[in-house]
């Protein structure tokens, strides 16, 4: 496997997109789960308040959208650089 | 028909269809043995991954977890967002790449990224620590399903559970338990979802548990949210409120992130993706396992807040529409007459829930005791070595031992006596004057005639048990709730006992003992340590080290200590070389279970806990369940100081790199 250019900015574009997922991924869990949860207490998703709900019910929808759309987008990639199986 | 019959059809009918797939997915290769031929379709590998994941903790304990927490079920939520977002992690830095690599072991990923059999080695090491200590908790689980609904002795369920797991497993090797977990999987999510919508519309009208969570209490006409109505409640009991926030925001955290990185270096978790098709798949199936696992951990938090509601308002009746002190509680002739409350007392016989009048009124008080238990163990004391001095001075038992006579031997009155007498009496006084100042609902203790909590022990596990009792559903759901309980605990250990076996058989053997073994050879091997990792499992769930919630915090510690970071370092950087990852990962297993024997005692033996396992006892505050993410820190930060300064990998390591960065050309895994 050579080193060609394509492949390194195929990788650079994973590296970016993963980047940032991981981001998204913490504000939803860790961000508005958790940290932000006292300071956002006054937003209501029916009867719970905004932190609540992302701790309990928020985030793991939020990573179910993330990982296909990670999904789509790396095969969208994939095919863009001709590295598709 | 009986339930009893009920629960023998019901799980008997899940056990025939499980070997029934056993006979007919046998495996005939090592690559259909260790990777189902790699041709499993994302959607059916992701249902087997949820299954595989979903063990007993998260089908019979994790909602009484939320549930039941004295710090209020919100601090939980660390369980919910921590074994999802690891699927994150295993999507976009994992799976992919894994797959790429086209082998079938995590040991044997490490050992060719990291060029060296000492890698291999060390990665094996981990990985058995974390499978076997995690089977454990599963054998135990189906024992006790077993022994609830089944009416065999725990032992005897063992048994019947590990040869069923022998059938499929065995013969069937990944493509047994893959088809196997897709069955599992159905069962299970079928046997949580139903009770968990009965109970959501009775609560709040809402068809959808998830839905319900957030809705409107519907005994009250919907003017007040079930979490307030929740919240209300339980203050008025005095305990923490449910939605209360956390105390300890940075232990949250590092718990939270301890369960997303351990999820992901879960070697039983990460084989799975070896199973599919392409490297797109892998990526997919990530989130279709995400898909089927989310299916019940939305659900889960909603189980447990509606749970503790019933729960309490089963107590304490007038707490359904109103003031659960504005009503009495509920009283033992209801508990023993009214067939709705049957469920207390059949639970009782198992000794998962217990209850005692303590201040005789016919009636069972459940409250947060807290505020009262130090003038409680005060009194009690005093009056142990009271009546201990008593006896030894040959005096009879006596009814009122503040009396004069009390004190009095031979008509002489005993100065050790006196003295004891007189601590009783201030113990007394203390107490008496506590009752008079701790308030519920506006009363004292002392008006309300309390002494304590006399509903004395709820085990956390009921709350999913007994749902279907709680609600009074038909027996055909009880039935299906054991045959789900035992769906997860038995799916998981099938999934265990694979990573085990392949790593013995092919790490072990074909990779290092006898690198010329025919395939035939190593899937005769990977048969006979499949056959030993059972045993050993059942041998462990016969003779538990008397440890159950540990073993998972040293089982997910060290996965994010020690494989995680190998991994994603193994993928993302080119530059660590195997001295890097060698004691990185021997800082992590070393640091993390040191931490966790600190406070647990070393190898979990009672009593050699070097400190007690308190919050003002922990470092910084961190529990020993937290660690896994300090370990992988130190994990990361060694490997990448010792790569630095030792000699960079060689050019093949880093063509591999390459390659397995890029999906084209992966094809079926090769055996080499």
């Amino acid at each position: 496997m050579s080193t060609s250019s394509s492949s390194k900015a195929y990788w650079a574009a994973n590296i970016r997109i993963i980047i940032i997922s991981m981001i998204i991924w913490f504000a939803c869990s860790f961000g508005l789960g958790i940290i932000l949860r006292p300071a956002l207490s006054g937003i209501m998703v029916g009867g719970a308040d905004l932190g609540f709900w992302f701790a309990q019910q928020g985030s793991i929808y939020t990573f179910l959208i993330l990982i296909f759309a990670y999904a789509k987008i790396m095969n969208n990639l994939d095919r863009a650089h001709g590295v598709e199986e | 028909m009986d339930q009893f019959t009920l629960n023998l059809l019901v799980v008997g009918a899940t056990f025939a269809l499980y070997v029934g797939i056993a006979i007919w997915a046998r495996a005939g290769s090592t690559a259909e043995f260790y990777a189902a031929g790699q041709g499993v379709h994302p959607v059916l590998n992701g249902m087997a991954t949820g299954a595989d994941w979903m063990s007993a903790a998260s089908f019979i304990s994790m909602a009484g977890i939320i549930a039941m927490s004295a710090a209020g079920g919100y601090v939980q939520s660390a369980y919910l967002m921590g074994w999802t977002g690891g699927y994150v992690l295993l999507a976009l830095l994992l799976a992919p790449y894994l797959r790429k690599f086209g082998k079938f072991t995590v040991p044997e990923f490490i050992g060719d990224r990291f060029y060296s059999n000492g890698a291999r080695l060390m990665a094996v090491i981990c990985l058995i620590v974390i499978s076997v200590t995690y089977v454990i908790g599963q054998m135990r689980g189906v024992g006790v399903t077993f022994s609830r609904f089944l009416e065999v002795s725990t032992d005897t369920g063992l048994y019947i559970g590990a040869a069923i797991v022998f059938a499929y497993a065995v013969f069937g090797g990944m493509k047994g338990i893959t088809y196997t977990q897709v069955a599992q999987y159905i069962v299970l999510i079928i046997a949580y979802t139903i009770p968990a919508i009965f109970i959501s519309l009775s609560l709040t009208g809402s068809f959808l548990p998830q839905l319900g969570l957030i809705g409107g209490y519907a005994p009250q006409g919907g003017d007040i949210t079930l979490l307030g109505k929740l919240d209300e409640v339980l203050r008025e009991l005095g305990f923490t409120a449910y939605t209360a926030d956390t105390t300890g925001m940075f232990n949250m955290i590092l718990f939270t992130m301890s369960l997303m990185i351990g999820t992901a270096g879960l070697p039983h978790v990460i084989i799975r993706f070896f199973t599919v098709p392409k490297v797109a798949d892998a990526r997919s199936s990530a989130g279709w396992a995400l898909v089927f696992i989310a299916l019940l951990y939305t659900v889960a938090p909603a189980v447990g807040a509606m749970a503790r509601l019933n729960l309490t308002t089963t107590f304490w009746p007038s707490a359904a529409t109103g003031n659960a002190l504005s009503g009495e509680a509920v009283a033992l002739s209801d508990i023993e007459s009214n067939p709705s409350l049957s469920w207390i007392n059949t639970w009782r016989q198992t000794g998962l829930l217990a209850y005692n009048d303590r201040n005789g009124d016919g009636r069972i008080q459940y409250f947060n005791d807290a505020p009262l238990q130090a003038v409680n163990t005060a009194v009690a004391n005093a009056t142990t070595a009271f009546t201990d001095a008593r006896t030894a001075a040959g005096l009879a038992a006596t009814t009122d031992l503040t009396a004069e006579e009390a004190i009095q031997v031979n008509g002489e009155v005993n100065a050790n006596l006196q003295t004891l007498q007189a601590a009783l009496q201030t113990a007394l006084d203390a107490r008496a004057a506590r009752f008079a100042e701790v308030t519920y609902g506006g009363r004292t203790v002392a008006e309300l005639g309390w002494v304590g909590n006399e509903l004395t022990r709820v085990d956390n596990d009921i709350m999913v048990l007994a749902n279907p009792e709680i609600a009074r559903l038909p027996g055909w759901v009880i039935a299906l709730v054991a045959a789900g309980g035992l769906a997860a605990a038995l799916s998981t250990a099938a999934g265990l006992l694979l990573a085990i076996s392949s790593a013995i058989s092919h790490d072990l053997i074909k990779g290092t003992l006898n690198p010329g073994i025919s395939e035939k050879g190593e899937l005769l091997a990977a048969r006979i340590s499949m056959t030993f990792a059972i045993a050993l499992a059942t041998w462990l769930g016969l003779n538990p080290p008397g440890f159950a919630a540990q073993v998972v915090a040293l089982a997910f510690g060290l996965a994010a200590a020690t494989i995680f970071p190998a991994l994603m370092m193994g993928i993302f950087s080119k530059r660590v070389t195997k001295e890097g990852a060698i004691l990185g990962m021997l800082v992590g297993l070393v640091f993390t279970s040191v931490y966790i024997f600190l406070y647990l005692g070393w190898f979990f033996i009672p009593g050699t806990a070097v400190y007690a396992n308190t919050t003002a006892n922990h470092f910084f505050g961190i529990s020993p369940l937290s660690i896994g993410t300090v370990g992988a820190a130190l994990n990361f930060i060694v490997a990448y100081v010792v790569s630095m300064v030792t000699k960079a990998p060689p050019q093949d390591v880093v063509d591999l790199v390459e390659s397995i960065r890029i999906p084209k050309g992966a094809g079926k895994a090769q055996a080499h």
